[in-house]
């Protein structure tokens, strides 16, 4: 999962401080895994370079920690294209996934989309692996199935979030 | 994906209530010769009222369903009967078999009421349950068999008269996932040799896989999934 | 339609598109299609496994049972007509002429008698030439002291020694089947060397020249009334049939419109499923058909075995006629394909399932008032029109009545829908019951219309009975408290009657006995004043004791042999010129002479004087005797004229055979002793037989309607049978199941039956003002029809027990 974009997705809503985003972060999505400090003013620091963000102002008394960021246009679009680009489908997705979705609900883009192109790309990855399934000797089948299950479960996740998201939607942006 | 073809199966902005809760609200779906269409989405959302207009089972409120250019609102219940018989096969999760008849006999129904002898029709019946290797339930009644059993005659009987298009509502419902698939299997295998296409409503994303493409259906509204992605 | 041609123009929207070139349009219904999809029917009737064919059975049984009661009753007009021919050929009534002794007369006597309430009937003969014609039936004319005896008669014979002792000529024969009128018919024919002719204008003689049976017929005129009747009695017996048969064919309707479903999935079209219906009612209706002419003629072997209500008939009587046979055999095949064909307009099968129409639509109440409403209008312009000997249109009477009757299932529905919609709550039972009927109703209104009609009918029918039977039945006046039995002997004495007394009271089981000589006298001068002896004064003796006297008239304690009493008339009319010659001191002739004058010399006897004038007293056997009433001291018997006696006998009620031994002791008294029960009331044979008819029909009718209600229990279990093993699977109480059935005919039943009450008494009420009689309540006998009719239902209730336990087994969960 990709930090940089989270990051930059949460100061879409406006310009925060960096333990502000730590804090709006850990609260989200870093449930059993909080952000280091470090973590975030690397990351940000990245994001300055690149251009994605640019620094609003510093409070008085200098250090890192007193300083205010706020995305660029550059960035609002790398958030966009982050945020339509499906994952590959593979196991163990669902965290990514749904931090893709909170920020998408969190920044009023689209969410049933993502979800939808999301699950196309499973759906189409299974359509693969049924070919090869049909083709193949069992040891392929077996292989081809274990994939299937998994991608499947993640696909059925899918479902039940696009069928939640109303009910997501308000919990976050409440 | 397959080059397209023309479509066989156009329907627009279909819309069906059953009293004041609407089935369906503007959905459309185009099927081409010889895909395989997998319709999935949430219960209750319109996926076999969809099915059941696109066969023209059912009658939409509004918008159009052309088969091959004709709208089947159009058609006389006759019409659309003889369409049922010679261009259309049916497969659903269970129930569609007629219980008094034998397997056998069920899967030469179709051929019969198109007006072929008992004698061709039932020959040919014997080829199509030997294809999806049922051939010792020719004898039986549906009531004797197991449902993957049923399935799959109900998979021939909706394959025996060469149809156009088959539409398939749930066929692996009831069935654990290694039935579902040989299920499947089969009737993708079988409507690919043939050229027919294939409307396939499902729950399951694994029974889904065997599909070409894949539309959802939400609350009567249709999406075309391939141009979600 | 316009086509506005979609982007993929250049594909043919075409005809030779399917698969066989047979295209999108129908292949034309030709022979073959239609030979095919009525095949096809036939097959879901025939084939189906065990389940179909049990349902085709029942179908099958239903209107077999229907067809067979049919075809009865159409014989039975036919089988009347024999027995009339029969009965007419055999006729021993005289034809009242004189006729002289020849090669071919003969003497005949007629002696009944009653056996265990069993009628009898003995015809002694004795040829007076060789050329004399023997009876019907019989080949020779017994020789005296032998008889001739029907089948049934000898049967009886054999079995009771007390009857052999009455009829005791030896048997020679069996009548023949031209000689009875049923097989059980008890008949005898004896020769007899007692007989003595009737004398033209001569006294004395026991028997009637004659020179043939059959020589005069009578025929009661029964007039318009007797007409209403009978047009009631078919139809009330016939339309429960009718509904019956209906009911049959609709059997296992719900499977039929899902099985229907299936096929128009697989593209079968509105037509062929139609098609495919007809072929399976017909299946079901001509082997309905061939099993109901089988059960007929099985029922016709036995009918020589059985006797409803004093009724048998040989099996070759019982031949319908060829007309209403071929009627039956197409009528019921057309009505099972129309009521099926009916039932289809109702719903609308899909591909999908089946639709009821006017789903979630109440029924309206309106048109189906129309139906009894119309019935009535035609009955009102008969009211008080329906009398005497007036004309009555009979088909107008039948179409009013049956479109009344109808209008009372055309309601059914209705009410059951409308009461059961407000039903709620309750057990577990109750409410499975309820829900059951709230979502179709239509199966258990239609399951108890039969009984609906026939409780209807019965109880218009018992108030029209109960109404003219003033017409048809007579209070005697008898008080069968006083003497039970009758005997009467003509040309006797009062020393005979003493023997016959003094016989009798020694007789087992006799209580007491009374008796008398009745006779008459006419005026001192009818020798000498000439003309018809009718236009003589009429004036009646009675000789008997003192005990007998007191029977007649209430002439107190102060009677001893040799007393006379005068008893004035109750009534004067017509015998005022009588009257005069009733004083102690005047004089009578004893004489009257038989024929039209005077014959004979005159027998004068003085009114004793002082002579007590006493009030008169009805006799045990109704009549209210007048005249002279005199002990056989005051009065030598052997003066009198023509005396016949008339001896009464009370019996003992602890001898239950008592009656019988009586009528051994009577049968020695000789030819021209009769014998009869006294009851309080008499009737005309032919309402008699009416009633019969009726009662024997009912019986019949609610046989067939309970037989009719089990079939269909039986098939609406079959239809629920998942439904009970899931049920019972998931731990409902089969106690609770059992109740539910109960509850789900009941509530119809119950109320049918009140709906039935009040059709009944409307139809009743109509029926009474056409006779012109005022509105009667017959609360008893509606008690009783409603009572019958559930008992009926609560029966097929206990016999559908026994399978729905069988059904409720959890095995049924895996029957499709
Ligand atoms: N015959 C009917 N009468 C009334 N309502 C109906 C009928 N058929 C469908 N509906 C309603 O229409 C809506 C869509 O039903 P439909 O059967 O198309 O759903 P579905 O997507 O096939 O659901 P599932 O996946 O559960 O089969 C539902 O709300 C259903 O209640
Ligand atoms: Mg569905």
């Amino acid at each position: 999962m990709s930090i940089g974009h989270t990051l930059l997705g949460l100061l879409e809503s406006g310009p925060r401080h960096g333990y502000d985003l730590k804090r709006a972060f850990d609260e989200r999505f870093g449930h059993d895994r909080p952000l280091a400090y470090g973590q975030v003013y690397s990351t940000m620091a990245r994001l300055l370079k690149n251009g994605l963000v640019e620094v609003d102002g510093i409070e008085p008394g200098g250090g890192p920690e007193r300083k205010r960021y706020a995305i660029t246009d550059a960035g609002v679009t790398d958030v966009e294209s982050w945020l339509a680009q499906p994952e590959k489908p593979e196991p163990y997705l669902q965290t990514t996934l749904y931090t893709k979705v909170v920020l998408a609900l969190l920044t009023g883009r689209p969410a049933a989309d993502l979800l939808d192109s999301q699950r196309a790309e499973h759906l189409r990855l299974m359509r693969e692996l049924t070919r090869r399934k049909s083709g193949g000797d069992l040891a392929d089948q077996l292989i081809c199935d274990h994939a299937l299950f998994h991608l499947e479960a993640d696909l059925r996740w899918l479902e039940l979030t696009a069928a939640r998201l109303d009910q997501l939607a308000a919990e976050v942006t409440r | 994906m397959t080059a397209a073809p023309e479509p066989l199966l156009v329907a627009t902005d279909l819309r069906k209530a059953y009293g004041p809760t609407p089935a369906l609200d503007g959905a459309e779906l185009t099927v081409r010769a010889g895909e395989v269409v997998a319709v999935m989405g949430p219960s209750g959302s319109g996926k076999s009222t969809l099915l059941h207009c696109l066969a023209g089972i059912v009658t939409p409120d509004s918008g159009d369903v052309r088969y091959r250019g004709q709208q089947m609102s159009l058609m006389s219940d006759g019409e659309r009967s003889a369409l049922r018989r010679t261009d259309f096969g049916f497969v659903f999760q269970f129930g569609q078999l007629v219980p008094e008849l034998t397997c056998l006999e069920n899967v030469a129904m179709p051929l019969r009421l198109a007006g072929r002898r008992r004698k061709d029709a039932e020959a040919l019946a014997a080829t199509w349950l030997e294809r999806l290797e049922v051939t010792d339930l020719a004898g039986k009644r549906p009531g004797e068999v197991s449902g993957g059993q049923g399935q799959r005659v109900a998979v021939a009987r909706a394959l025996v008269g060469a149809p156009r298009v088959v539409f398939a509502d749930e066929p692996t419902g009831a069935l654990d996932s290694l039935n579902g698939e040989r299920v499947m299997r089969l009737l993708t295998d079988a409507a690919h040799d043939t050229g027919a296409a294939v409307v396939l409503v499902t729950h399951e994303p694994r029974v889904a896989a065997y599909s070409d493409r894949e539309i959802v259906v939400r609350d009567g509204k249709s999406r075309d999934m391939e141009r979600a992605a | 339609m316009t086509a506005p041609h979609e982007p993929f123009a250049g594909f043919d929207r075409t005809r030779a598109a399917g698969p066989g070139g047979a295209g999108w349009a129908e292949p034309a219904a030709g022979v073959r299609a239609w030979v095919r999809d009525l095949l096809l029917g036939a097959r879901f009737a025939a084939g189906g496994g065990r389940e179909g064919w049990t349902r085709t059975v029942l179908t099958a049984v239903g209107v077999a049972l229907g067809v067979a009661l049919l075809l009865l009753a159409s014989a039975v007009p036919a089988m009347m007509d024999a027995r009339d021919q029969r009965r007419v050929a055999r006729d021993t009534l005289s034809s009242g002429e004189a006729v002289q002794p020849g090669a071919s007369t003969f003497l005949l006597a007629e002696t009944n008698t009653t056996y265990h309430g069993k009628d009898i009937t003995g015809v002694l003969l004795h040829p007076e030439g060789p050329a004399a014609e023997p009876p019907p039936g019989l080949a020779a004319m017994p020789p005296a002291g032998r008889m001739v005896v029907s089948p049934a008669l000898k049967k009886l014979l054999a079995s009771s020694p007390l009857l052999r002792e009455r009829i005791p000529y030896e048997i020679t024969g069996t009548i023949g089947k031209a000689g009875l009128m049923g097989p059980a018919d008890l008949y005898y024919y004896a020769g007899s060397d007692q007989l003595v002719a009737y004398g033209a204008g001569q006294a004395g003689g026991n028997a009637e020249r004659e020179t043939r049976f059959g020589a005069h017929s009578n025929s009661e005129v029964l007039g318009a009334v007797f007409n209403l009747l009978l047009v009631m009695v078919l139809v009330v017996l016939l339309l429960p049939v009718a509904v019956f048969v209906a009911t049959a064919v609709r059997l296992g309707g719900e499977r039929r419109d899902r099985r229907l479903a299936a096929l128009r999935l697989v593209g079968a079209d509105i037509r062929m499923t139609r098609r495919v219906a007809a072929g399976e009612a017909l299946f079901g209706a001509l082997f309905g058909l061939l099993l109901g002419a089988a059960f007929f003629l099985i029922a016709r072997q036995f009918a020589s075995h059985i006797t409803i209500r004093d009724i048998s008939a040989f099996p070759s009587d019982l031949t319908p006629s060829p007309a209403l046979t071929v009627l039956i055999a197409v009528a019921v095949p057309v009505a099972a394909v129309a009521v099926t064909m009916l039932s289809l307009r109702a719903t609308v099968i899909e591909p999908l399932g089946v639709f009821r129409q006017g789903v979630g639509q109440r029924r309206k109440l309106w048109w189906r008032l129309l139906v009894p409403a119309a019935g009535l209008a035609l009955l009102i312009p008969l009211f008080g029109s329906v009398q005497g000997d007036a004309r009555t249109n009979q088909y107008q009477i039948a179409t009013g009545t049956v479109l009344l009757l109808v209008g009372v299932t055309a309601v059914l529905p209705w009410l059951v829908e409308s009461v059961v919609g407000r039903l709620r709550g309750g057990p577990v039972a109750w409410q499975l019951a309820t829900r059951r009927l709230q979502l179709n109703s239509n199966a258990s209104a239609r399951m108890v219309s039969g009984v609906t009609v026939a409780v209807a009918g019965a109880i218009a029918l018992q108030m029209l009975f109960g109404a003219v039977s003033a017409d048809f039945v007579y209070d005697t006046g008898a008080d069968p408290a006083r003497a039970q039995i009758l005997i009467a002997a003509s040309t006797t004495s009062s020393e005979e009657t003493a023997h016959d007394i003094r016989q009798l009271a020694g007789t087992k089981g006799v209580r007491q006995v009374i008796g008398y000589l009745q006779s008459q006298a006419t005026q001192p001068d009818a020798a000498s004043r000439g003309g018809s002896v009718s236009d003589s004064a009429y004036l009646p003796v009675n000789v008997g004791d003192c005990a007998s006297l007191r029977e007649l008239a209430a002439i107190g304690a102060d009677c001893e042999p040799g007393s006379t009493f005068l008893v004035p008339p109750s009534h004067g009319v017509g015998v005022e010129e009588s009257l005069q010659y009733l004083e102690p001191g005047h004089r009578i002739d004893l004489n009257v002479g038989y024929g039209d004058r005077y014959s004979g010399t005159p027998v004068l006897w003085t009114i004793p004087a002082g002579t007590r004038t006493v009030a008169g007293r009805v006799d045990p056997s109704g009549s209210r005797e007048w005249g002279i009433l005199a002990t056989p001291e005051a009065i030598d018997s052997n003066r009198l004229f023509d005396a016949r006696s008339q001896i009464m006998v009370a019996v003992d009620d602890r001898e239950p055979e008592a009656v019988e031994y009586v009528r051994n002791t009577a049968a020695g008294f000789g030819v021209t002793t009769y014998t009869r029960s006294i009851s309080g009331t008499s009737a005309k044979a032919s309402y008699t037989q009416l009633r019969r008819g009726l009662f024997a029909g009912a019986t019949l009718t609610m046989v067939l309607i309970g037989a009719s209600l089990l079939v269909s229990m039986l098939e609406q279990l079959r239809d629920r049978r998942k439904l009970l093993a899931v049920l019972v699977a998931f731990g409902t109480k089969r106690s609770a199941l059992a109740w539910s059935v109960l509850w789900q005919t009941t509530i119809p039943v119950v109320l049918g039956l009140v709906l039935a009450c009040a059709g009944g008494v409307g139809l009743g009420a109509a029926l009474l003002a056409m006779v012109g009689s005022p509105f009667h309540m017959d609360w008893g006998g509606m008690a009783t029809m409603a009572a019958i009719g559930s008992a009926v239902v609560l029966g097929v209730t206990l016999l559908s027990l026994p399978p729905l336990w069988r059904l409720m087994r959890p095995d049924g969960l895996h029957t499709e």
